[in-house]
């Protein structure tokens, strides 16, 4: 397995103001590994620390003790910050906090402006990147006139410019309408496969998250629980003491399992779901 | 209401003088602006009036929204016209009570004063009409590139014109939701006088403050996240390219601009 990120023994701390008071751990002593090209998906409650964690992933935030390597680069490392950034690209909740210029083709060639490509180079990636999100049809429009979903895909098209090999999405569907964050979920997972990207997700949707191959749950800033998200999703009690729930398809077949029926936990999705009931009420 | 504030009003066309690179529409406006004071005759005048039309014209901009653009400085034009007209000495008297006294020339001063303020509001709105905000900005980042050297923070600025264009709709709706939130509350923005009216802005511009400033926060951090790290080394996606247009409008500005000087120097 080749890694992409890894973190070892990393910790985060803020400074406390007043001296003699110890600053406030965020993240304490987490060694995190992240295979290239899997799609990870983030959990935990308010405060867990996850923005923190993925902070670290594009040398926004520095360790406070132990170290983060993107590709094997520290990104403690001066000199490779931008190396870095161009890996890892980061998608924040409000699309209107990331759009930069007034005009979507615009905003979208503002980080291979940023890197200093020849002119031919952007006009190609900016009309790629629209092509990716499908956004190409509004390429002279205004983000403002534009759905929270649409500006969304052009906040991650933006990122795409950059043709990262990671992309960290934090809470990208918190602000949208149940179309916008199908349009997003949809938009990411056809990226995923068309551009070969890891992707990290922080998300508050389980039923986002058990679309991933990988789910993390972070408690108080070290790793509660890791795995598959059929194995997180197995034990909804767990989940519940540290203030999560489960998908709502896998509550219903986890209570009816305790009723002593036979039906499988990791039926994701509602579709999924109902035909696992189904096959169970047939055999029955 | 404050749906109806569009700043620097642009109206998308493919003519001539849309088609004009910004850098030099830019400058040419600063010339048309000097092109206005040099015109001292009433055919120089008239030469200003024809090319202001033709560029209009050929613009398919209409005539009715350059008028409008004329409109809010209506008072400041009278205001003029008026202390023109009794404060210019003349030899002609036409007209004179008590310490009134009208005389031709101030008559034909007032006038004048009057005709250049309008080729002068209308002209430079013509360049704010035909030129997209972007461009407008890309244009000035551009022409002013030079005064990098002296330190001067070109990028920068035109960068901050940048995203303020881009901020302006999103903060206006955003202060249309804190007002109707307010006004759920009880907040009155609209009775009273005057001190009153703008005490009752202070629960408005408070939260809009705050959220700016988040928002400004927010914003630098997905610029840094996209590798922002300021104008050096940066490329260009919007090529400029100065072509046969620049040139013709040039040349004609350059044949205006040489009859006005020749109709003053005849007085005509």
């Amino acid at each position: 397995m080749e890694s992409i990120i890894k973190t070892e023994k990393l910790s985060f701390v803020y400074d406390s103001r007043e001296e003699g008071i110890p600053g406030r751990v965020i993240i304490d002593g987490l060694d995190l590994e992240i295979a290239k090209g899997s799609f990870v998906a983030l959990l935990g409650r308010n405060g867990s620390g996850k923005s923190t964690l993925v902070k670290h992933f594009n040398a926004v935030h520095l360790p406070s003790g132990g170290c983060c390597y993107v590709s094997g680069m520290d990104t403690a490392d001066d000199g490779l910050l931008y190396e870095i950034r161009r890996r890892v690209g980061m998608v924040f909740q409000n699309p209107d906090n990331q759009i930069v210029a007034s005009v979507v083709d615009e905003d979208v060639a503002f980080a291979p402006e940023n890197l200093g490509l020849e002119r031919e180079e952007i006009v190609k990636r900016v009309d790629d990147a629209l092509a990716a999100v499908g956004m190409t049809a509004f390429k002279n429009h205004a983000p403002h006139l534009l759905s929270g979903g649409q500006k969304q895909r052009i906040a991650i098209a933006g990122v795409i410019a950059m043709r990262p090999e990671c992309i960290v999405l934090d809470e990208p569907t918190a602000m949208l309408d149940p179309s916008g964050r199908r349009e997003v979920m949809e938009t990411v997972k056809r990226l995923r496969e068309e551009y070969d990207l890891t992707v990290v997700m922080i998300t508050h949707h389980m039923s986002e998250a058990a679309q991933a191959d990988r789910v993390i749950v972070l408690d108080k800033g070290s790793i509660y629980l890791d795995g598959t998200p059929s194995e997180v999703f197995s034990d909804p009690e767990r989940l519940s003491q540290i203030g999560l729930t489960v998908p709502n398809a896998t509550l219903l077949l986890y209570n009816l399992r305790k009723l002593g029926a036979d039906v499988p936990l990791d039926a994701f999705g509602d579709e999924r779901c109902a035909n696992a009931i189904y096959d169970w009420l047939n055999e029955k | 209401m404050l749906k109806d504030i569009t700043l620097g009003q642009f109206f998308p066309g493919q003519s001539a003088v849309h088609r004009v690179d910004p850098r030099f529409k830019i400058v040419y406006t600063l010339w048309f602006i000097v092109m206005v004071f040099t015109a001292s005759t009433p055919c120089g005048y008239a030469l200003v009036f024809l090319f202001l039309l033709y560029t209009v014209l050929i613009s398919k901009i209409s005539v009715k929204l350059i008028l409008k653009s004329l409109k809010p400085i209506l008072i400041f034009m009278i205001f003029t016209a008026v202390l023109n007209l009794l404060y210019a000495r003349g030899e002609t008297v036409l007209w004179s009570w008590k310490f009134i006294t009208i005389t031709q020339e101030g008559l034909l001063r007032a006038l004048y004063m009057v005709l250049r303020i309008m080729f002068l509001v209308a002209g430079t709105s013509m360049l704010t009409y035909t030129t997209s905000p972007t461009m407008l900005t890309d244009g000035v980042e551009r022409l002013f590139k030079p005064l990098a050297k002296l330190r001067f923070p070109v990028h920068e600025l035109a960068m901050m014109m940048t995203i303020a264009l881009r901020f302006i709709p999103i903060l206006i709706e955003e202060t249309d939701k804190i007002m109707s939130a307010q006004r759920a509350r009880g907040a009155d923005f609209e009775s009273g006088n005057l001190l009153r009216r703008a005490k009752a802005l202070v629960p408005l511009l408070v939260p809009l403050f705050v959220s700016a400033f988040r928002r400004a926060d927010e914003l630098a951090l997905a610029m840094e996240c996209r590798c922002y790290r300021g104008g050096e080394g940066r490329t260009k996606y919007r090529a400029m390219k100065a072509g046969g247009v620049d040139l013709a409008a040039g040349l004609v500005m350059l044949a205006i601009q040489v009859g006005i000087i020749l109709l003053g120097r005849f007085g005509i």
